[in-house]
C-alpha cells in the first residue's frame, strides 16, 4: 500500500517506546529504502496525537515500565494501529512493543493486561534472572543478531510462527524460539537496533509493502553482523527454559 | 576557621547550646578507629601497594575489597564524626566531585576518591586512606543508597539521572525509586530541579537546595517517575498531573553568570561547556551549604582545568588532541555541543567493555548528523558499531583505525577532538600520554 509512490514509516510513540535506540530501526528502513530509490518518509507519532492510519510500516519499540503502560493506553484507545494493519500496513514490535502487540501480556505491575491482539501470543514473565546479552538465531531472512534485555517471555499460539530458531540467548524463554510472525506483523525481543543489524529482516518488512526489492549489500553492516555473530557464539548455548512459571501466570 | 558542618546543623547545634563542640573541626577519626578497622585498613593498604607494584592496576579497589572483607562494618565507623558529601548522578559526578573538593579545601583538608573509583570498594578505600574532617565521595548511582545508609552523609549532591549501562541499571525510574527510599529523612540534598527523577528522589529529604542545572537530554524525562503519566514541559518548567513539578530553584546560571541567594558571580571556569557550568553551580550550592562562601568556592574551582583526563589537551609532534569523555546519550549530546562549535577533525573511540555497557543501541539516540562533512576516524573494539551508526546518519567517508595513534596518523596535522566512551577514554589517555605530554 505504498501511497503516492512514497513509503511512510511510522515510529510509534518514540518518546515512550524508545529506550533502546529504537529510532535506529526506522533509520535502517529508510536507508535500505533509499538505496533502492524509494522515497521514504519517517513520521514520529507522539502519544498525545492520533496515530496516523496511512503509514506503510509501523515500528513499536521498547519502553520502561510506566512508559509502556502509558503507550498501551494510547494504542488501545483508538484502535488505529489495528485498522492500519487491516488496511495492509506492516508492523514490527520490539521488546515492550512485542508484548503490546500480543493477545495478552503480564504488565510491570504483575497483572495480566489485554494486548492489541495483532499477534496470537501471550507474554508472561521469565521465572529466572533477567535475560541480558547477545542473541543469535537462525531465520528465513539470514541469521538474526541482537542484544536482549528483558524479563518477559512469549508463548506462541497456533496462528503465529517464531521469527527465529534460537542458537544463543533466551529469546521467547522456551530455549528454542525468538520472536513471532503473524501475517504482516513481526516482533522480537532483540535490540541492536535489530533492523540495523539484520538487513534481511529489514528488507522482509519493506517487501511486505513494496513487493520484491533489488539486492543491496552494505559492507559495514555485513562486517557488524559477522562480529556480533562471533560475539554471540562465544557465549554458552541457548539458555534453557524457565520451566517453572510464576503463579500469577495463566495458562 | 569556618566550620564545615552544614549551616542548618550549625544552627541547630547553636540552638542546643553545643555550638562550641560541633562548630569546631571534628576530631580526626583515625584516632578513634577500632583495632579491627585499623588492621583491615593496614592490610587493605598492603594489598593496594602489592597490586600497584605487580602492575595489576592502581590497586585502590582491591585495597577497599580487602578492607571490607576483614571489617565488613567499617564504613559507619570510618564516616563517623566527619563532614561527608556524596556526589552522584549519571553524568558529571567526577567533575563535580573535583570542583566541590577544590572549594572545600579553601577551608580545610579534604579526603576524596579523585581516582574515580566510585563503587563500594573505592569509597571505602577513600574513607580509610586519610583522616581529613571533610570527605567528598563520588558515588556510582547504583551504589548511592548503600552509601547514604552506611555513611549517613550530611550532604548529598544529585546531578541527573538518564539511561546508562542499561544492561546493569535497566531503568531510570527504578534507580530514582531506590534513591528516594534511601534519602528519606536525609539531612541535606543539593539537587537538580530540572530532572524529574532527581526531584522525586529528594522529596523525603529534610533540607533541599534546588539548582536549575538543566538537562539537554530530555528523553528520560517524558514520563513521571512517580505515577507514569506524561510530564508536560514548558518555558516555566515541568509538571505532572500527580503534582510532581519543578521546584523553584535557589541557584541557576544565566550565560556565564551564577545566580544564587543574594549572589551573582561570573563563573569563569577553566573547564568548557554548559554541562560544566551546571556542575559548577551544583558544587557552589553544596559548598555554600557547608559554610564556604560562593566567591571563595568559585575562586578555587576556576583553577580546575582538567579532571582525570577530561578536556586534557595532548600535544604530539603533529597533532594537538583534546580528549573528551562521552559515555551515554546525555553526555554525547553535551560532547557534540562542545565539539560541534569547532570544525576540527574527529576521532571517535568506542568500546563496550564492562562499565561501558554491553548494549550500544543507544548510539541511535545521539544525533550524529551534524558531523557530516567533517573528517572522522573511528577506533575501539566496537568501532564497527560506531561506523555503521555514522553511516546511518549519512556520514559515508568515515575511516577506521586500530587505535587512537593510528587514527591521528590518518588526519591532517593540527587540532583534533578525540571523543571516547569510558574504557576507550582510559586507553586513549594512556596512549596519548605515552606519545606526548598533556597540557
Amino acid at each position: 500500500m505504498v501511497a503516492d509512490s512514497a513509503l511512510t514509516v511510522v515510529l510509534v510513540y518514540p518518546e515512550l517506546l524508545g529506550t533502546y535506540g529504537d529510532r535506529g530501526n526506522a533509520v535502517a528502513l529508510r536507508r535500505r529504502a533509499d538505496a533502492r530509490g524509494l522515497d521514504c518518509h519517517l513520521v514520529e507519532a507522539a502519544v498525545r496525537d492520533p496515530l496516523p492510519r496511512t503509514g506503510d510500516v509501523y515500528l513499536v519499540g521498547g519502553g520502561e515500565d510506566a512508559a509502556m503502560l502509558l503507550a498501551w493506553e494510547g494504542l488501545r484507545s483508538g484502535h488505529r494501529l489495528q485498522d492500519a494493519v487491516d488496511a495492509g500496513a506492516a508492523c514490527f514490535g520490539v521488546c515492550a512493543g512485542f508484548q503490546l502487540l500480543s493477545r495478552e501480556f503480564t504488565g510491570p505491575d504483575g497483572e495480566p493486561h489485554e494486548g492489541l491482539g495483532l499477534l496470537d501470543v501471550r507474554c508472561g514473565r521469565l521465572d529466572g534472572p533477567r535475560a541480558v546479552g547477545e542473541v543469535l538465531a537462525d531465520s528465513d531472512h539470514g541469521f538474526l543478531t541482537g542484544f536482549e534485555n528483558h524479563q518477559g517471555d512469549a508463548h506462541l499460539g497456533a496462528g503465529t510462527a517464531p521469527l527465529g530458531r534460537l542458537v544463543r540467548g533466551v529469546g521467547n524463554g522456551d530455549g528454542r524460539t525468538e520472536g513471532a510472525v503473524q501475517g504482516r506483523v513481526l516482533a522480537s525481543y532483540l535490540h541492536g537496533p535489530v533492523l540495523v543489524r539484520n538487513d534481511g529482516l529489514a528488507d522482509r518488512l519493506l517487501e511486505l509493502v513494496t513487493g520484491p526489492l533489488a539486492p543491496f549489500r552494505d559492507p559495514a553492516v555485513l562486517r557488524l553482523r559477522q562480529e556480533r555473530r562471533a560475539a554471540a557464539l562465544s557465549r554458552p548455548g541457548a539458555r534453557h527454559p524457565h520451566l517453572r512459571r510464576r503463579s500469577s501466570h495463566r495458562p | 576557621m569556618t566550620s564545615l558542618l552544614p549551616q542548618h546543623r550549625r544552627d541547630a547545634a547553636a540552638a542546643d547550646g553545643v555550638a562550641a563542640d560541633l562548630a569546631g573541626r571534628p576530631r580526626p577519626p583515625a584516632v578513634g578507629r577500632s583495632r579491627r578497622v585499623a588492621t583491615a585498613t593496614r592490610l587493605g593498604h598492603l594489598a593496594e601497594v602489592s597490586s600497584r607494584l605487580s602492575g595489576l592496576g592502581a590497586g585502590g579497589v582491591i585495597g577497599g575489597r580487602v578492607l571490607l572483607a576483614l571489617a565488613p562494618g567499617a564504613v559507619p565507623e570510618l564516616a563517623r564524626g566527619r563532614s561527608l558529601a556524596l556526589v552522584s548522578g549519571t553524568n558529571g559526578k567526577t567533575t563535580t566531585t573535583a570542583l566541590l573538593a577544590a572549594a572545600l579545601r579553601t577551608q580545610a583538608p579534604v579526603d576524596t576518591n579523585a581516582d574515580g573509583a566510585n563503587t563500594q570498594a573505592g569509597m571505602v578505600r577513600a574513607l580509610a586512606a586519610g583522616d581529613a574532617a571533610t570527605v567528598v565521595l563520588e558515588t556510582d548511582e547504583g551504589w548511592l543508597p548503600w552509601a547514604v545508609r552506611q555513611t549517613r552523609a550530611s550532604t548529598t549532591v544529585l546531578l541527573n539521572l538518564s539511561r546508562d549501562q542499561l544492561h546493569r541499571h535497566h531503568e531510570v525510574a527504578h534507580v530514582a525509586r531506590a534513591w528516594r527510599d534511601a534519602l528519606d529523612g536525609a539531612e541535606h540534598v543539593v539537587a537538580n530541579a530540572d530532572d524529574p527523577a532527581v526531584v522525586l528522589a529528594c522529596l523525603g529529604a529534610r533540607n533541599r537546595t534546588w539548582v536549575a542545572a538543566g538537562t539537554r537530554w530530555r528523553e528520560d524525562a517524558r514520563v513521571c517517575p512517580r505515577c507514569g503519566h506524561e510530564i508536560v514541559s514548558d518555558d516555566g518548567g515541568w509538571r505532572c498531573r500527580c503534582g510532581l513539578c519543578r521546584p523553584r530553584p535557589q541557584w541557576w546560571t544565566e550565560g556565564d553568570d551564577l545566580v544564587g541567594p543574594a549572589t551573582r558571580l561570573t563563573l569563569g571556569l577553566g573547564l568548557p561547556g554548559a554541562a560544566n557550568r551546571a556542575n559548577a553551580a551544583m558544587a557552589v550550592a553544596a559548598a555554600a551549604g557547608l559554610g564556604v562562601s560562593p566567591e571563595g568556592a568559585l575562586g578555587a574551582m576556576r583553577t580546575v582545568r582538567g579532571v582525570a583526563g577530561r578536556y586534557e589537551v595532548f600535544a604530539t609532534r603533529t597533532h594537538s588532541a583534546r580528549l573528551t569523555l562521552a559515555k551515554n546519550p546525555a553526555s554525547w549530546l553535551e560532547a557534540l555541543d562542545m565539539v560541534g562549535a569547532r570544525s576540527r577533525p574527529l576521532v571517535l573511540a568506542f568500546n563496550s567493555d564492562g562499565v561501558d555497557g554491553r548494549d550500544p543501541s543507544w548510539l541511535y539516540d545521539v544525533p550524529f548528523d551534524g558531523l557530516a562533512g567533517r573528517p572522522v576516524v573511528v577506533t575501539g573494539r566496537r568501532a564497527t558499531d560506531m561506523l555503521v551508526r555514522l553511516e546511518m546518519a549519512g556520514l559515508h567517508d568515515v575511516r577506521r583505525a586500530g587505535d587512537v595513534a593510528a587514527a591521528l596518523s590518518l588526519l591532517p596535522a593540527g587540532e583534533v577532538d578525540v571523543v571516547a566512551n569510558y574504557t576507550a577514554f582510559q586507553e586513549a589517555r594512556r596512549a596519548l600520554g605515552h606519545r606526548c605530554h598533556g597540557r
